[in-house]
């Protein structure tokens, strides 16, 4: 088993410095997610008690949205340049390979959006009880938008625009995840213990989707490279 | 070490390209696939590589390794070279090197080889089409695989740089590897054998 790990890290070290030296697939979502979140409060005006109340929904909608704009370049610039084909032709799995993509995907959207939630939240007005809360929430959550989203970019590999094909496909997958995610935040700001049910759910969808995601993603892509 | 292929047929976008091919290559031997466009040189190589499934035959590698597929035990150079922009050339190497298991003492040579050594600091960006096509050449000799399967690999390649692979191709087979080469243009290759696509598909005659 060790010997598949020095490639599986290789991979996921190379993917997160290309995206760090990059620098634009982590800028565009950081920047969206900033967008959104400081132009909602102008359009709804300074109601504090309403922006309380959505903070959470806002917070999760559009880290979701944020993190679903780098989804289709996630396979996409390893089969433009042959990258996929040596990759397959490697000792990891393919189901190995979906998972170390997966995973360099959430270290580099996954992670900074979580660092820059609380931040938004103060826009918001969001409870200080509810910060702890939301950041434990999309640390565990993100990861089931990684994983899932694997399988969407795996699938639409190979249409031009796949992005809002993309989104359609995957969009009903994640509306668990929305919902326990903001269910978490909503219920810990309302009443501080009530929260480990919709937080247990949350960590159970996403550990499911680490271990099933990555099999559904290399199915797609063995089609994908038989093309 | 020996690579046989039994009866392959493929079809491919309802076209056969190829029926009932049937050859063999041993150890320290090159097969050069010819043959005009079209005529499945790539789609051959590919199916070898284990991306595509033949519509029926099958391949064998002898004797087998039964803890690796046989896209596992094979480098694969289409024509697509799989290096990084944006990483330099001696980080492009070092990512394959590690991914496909070689010795990380083994980049410097395979650098060298190919000429590259004077380039290894400089984003692969900047690199001319030859340089990035020695650069992906690069990637054979950083781990250890029995088959080599090249596919137009003298594209884009000057006189010296062709000389370059045929260098490391003959040291592969010196070594008791197989190359399995699709090309347009001739290789001087001591032990190679052609096989010509598109009309003959029978087993062509083998040198005693």
């Amino acid at each position: 088993m060790s010997a598949l790990m020095r490639p599986f890290w290789q991979l996921v070290r190379r993917d997160v410095s290309l995206a760090w030296k990059d620098g634009g697939a982590i800028g565009v979502a950081l920047g969206f997610y900033l967008m959104v979140v400081t132009l909602l409060p102008l359009g709804i005006g300074p109601d504090l008690a309403l922006l309380t109340r959505i903070a959470p929904g806002v917070l999760w909608v559009a880290l979701l949205l944020a993190a679903l704009l780098s989804l289709a370049r996630m396979f996409e610039t390893d089969l433009e340049d042959g990258s996929l084909e040596v990759l397959a032709t490697g000792p990891l799995p393919l189901v190995a390979i979906a998972a170390a993509k997966s995973l360099a995907h959430w270290i580099t959207t996954g992670l900074p959006l979580t660092v820059l939630a609380p931040v938004l939240g103060l826009l918001l007005n969001l409870p200080p009880e509810g910060y702890g809360v939301l950041v434990a929430s999309m640390l565990a959550g993100t990861p089931a938008v990684s994983f899932v989203g694997a399988v969407g970019a795996a699938l639409t590999l190979r249409t031009r625009r796949g992005g809002l094909l993309l989104a359609l496909l995957m969009l009903p997958l994640f509306v668990p995840t929305l919902i326990f995610g903001i269910d978490t935040v909503r219920e810990a700001i309302l009443n501080s213990a009530a929260f480990w049910p919709a937080f247990l759910i949350l960590s159970a969808i996403s550990l499911t989707a680490l271990v099933l995601a990555p099999i559904a993603a290399a199915a797609a892509l063995r089609f994908q490279l038989q093309q | 070490m020996q690579l046989v292929a039994e009866a392959l047929t493929s079809i491919r976008g309802g076209r056969t390209l190829f029926s009932g091919l049937s050859f063999a290559v041993g150890a320290g031997e090159a097969l050069v696939l010819t043959g005009p466009n079209g005529a499945g040189k790539t789609t051959l190589i590919r199916t070898i590589a284990g991306f595509l499934t033949p519509a029926s035959g099958r391949f064998r590698l002898e004797p087998g390794d039964a803890e690796h597929s046989l896209g596992e035990q094979c480098h694969y150079v289409g024509h697509l070279n799989a290096i990084k922009s944006g990483l330099s050339v001696e980080e492009n190497a070092a990512f394959w090197c590690g991914f496909l298991g070689g010795m990380p003492s083994r980049i410097q040579p395979a650098l060298a080889a190919f000429g590259l050594t004077g380039l290894r600091d400089i984003p692969a960006a900047y690199l001319s089409a030859g340089q990035k096509r020695r650069l992906g050449l690069s990637r054979l000799l950083l781990a250890e695989r029995p088959l080599w399967l090249l596919d137009e690999p003298t594209v884009s390649l000057d006189r010296a740089s062709q000389e370059m692979l045929t260098g490391a191709m003959e040291g592969h087979l010196a070594a008791g590897g197989l190359v399995v080469v699709a090309t347009h243009t001739p290789l001087a290759l001591s032990q190679s054998r052609e096989l010509r696509l598109g009309g003959a598909t029978s087993e062509p005659a083998r040198p005693a």
